[in-house]
């Protein structure tokens, strides 16, 4: 603390800013031009398995990859290392 | 050939309005023949802006639906005279746009050998918006270094690259821009604010201006007169090389850097 505390830069605001936008930019552009239901079908899926274990919205990931002639939906859940009452 | 530009950005607030006045003065200023339409229906803004409020007879949504011709409807700047603005409707009428309509207006404009038609976009995703982009050919996306305004302008440039006459028909799709607008040089100095760098690399535009933040704006909004206008004003010169980059003229950036204040000004305040 006191004198230390002088010496450690605040953490920039800014770079916050453009690594969280690297991210979501990133995120929604992998998205972009995929089936319009593919938003509704993750809230779906989520809804389906909200009633068996308490997962983070967060934590459920959906993806598109197109591929020369065939596309992967591609759907990962991270479950909570200890369910969640 | 005239030239249709489309001012949009998604989100609200961050200057669409504003530059499109100061960027249709701009041409004007060089001689060009230029008509700005606000795409805003329902919400009339422009003309407040242009100062040409009181005399708006007719509107956009009457050319469309026949109540009047194009001529009767631009408004002639009382400050340059190759420069026309076509007010919003104050219709609360969402449908009172048509793409067909929309067409009809451009074509005409065309045909009366526009050099340059800016069109106002609305915020939001919704028609007005969409009918802005459809017909153009390049965008000036307006951005400020903000998180959710950045984010909204990336989805504007997916709807760019995917729901306008250019990218439905192969013609070369829209040409982007950036326009980077409430920049202040220092709160990104002091690592407060996203700097141009970083915001050209998240969206990956080419810039066509940075305009400082500016007490310029407001005084040049609250008298009806575009912000360019404004003598001895960095916000004005700004937009007046964002104009020339439009144009094609190579010009470097200016007013990235927190203007160098004298000592004694520094001193005394002031």
């Amino acid at each position: 603390m006191g004198l230390l505390s002088l010496f450690k830069s605040k953490p920039n605001s800014a770079s916050i800013a453009k690594e969280r936008l690297r991210i979501i930019v990133a995120q929604e552009r992998g998205s972009r031009g995929g089936p319009d239901y593919l938003p509704l079908l993750r809230r779906e899926l989520l809804q389906v398995i909200h009633k068996y274990v308490n997962v983070d919205p967060e934590a459920v990931q959906i993806n598109l990859e197109r591929d020369a002639g065939h596309e992967v939906l591609e759907f990962s859940v991270a479950l909570p290392e200890k369910p969640r009452t | 050939m005239t030239e249709i530009i489309v001012v949009t950005s998604g989100k609200g607030g961050v200057g669409k309005t504003t530059s499109s006045a100061s960027m249709a003065c701009g041409l004007a200023r060089r001689g060009k023949r230029v008509a700005v339409i606000d795409f805003d229906i329902g919400l009339r803004n422009l003309d407040l802006i242009m100062g040409c409020e009181r005399r708006v007879v007719y509107d956009f949504v009457n050319v469309i639906n026949g109540d009047c011709t194009l001529k009767q409807a631009l408004i002639k700047d009382k400050r340059f005279e190759t420069l026309h603005v076509l007010a919003a409707s104050q219709t609360r009428d969402k449908d009172a746009l048509t793409e067909e309509g929309v067409r009809r207006v451009l074509d005409e404009l065309t045909a009366e050998q526009f050099d340059y038609v800016i069109c106002d976009s609305p915020a939001g995703i919704e028609k007005g918006a969409h009918l802005a982009m459809y017909f153009a050919d390049r965008a000036v996306v307006v951005v400020n270094p903000e998180v959710s305004s950045v984010r909204d302008s990336d989805r504007i440039l997916g709807l760019l690259a995917s729901k306008t006459h250019r990218s439905a028909n192969g013609n070369g799709g829209v040409k982007e821009h950036l326009l980077l607008t409430r920049y202040n040089p220092r709160r990104v100095a002091n690592g407060e604010m996203m700097s141009v760098e970083d915001v050209k690399e998240i969206l990956g535009l080419d810039v066509i201006g940075v305009v400082p933040e500016s007490p310029d704006v407001l005084a040049a909004s609250n008298a009806g007169v575009p912000v360019i206008l404004t003598e001895a004003s960095d916000a004005a010169a700004a937009y007046d090389d964002a104009v020339g980059r439009l144009l094609g003229e190579e010009l470097p950036l200016r007013f990235l850097e927190e203007r160098k204040r004298g000592f004694f000004a520094r001193m005394f305040g002031g």
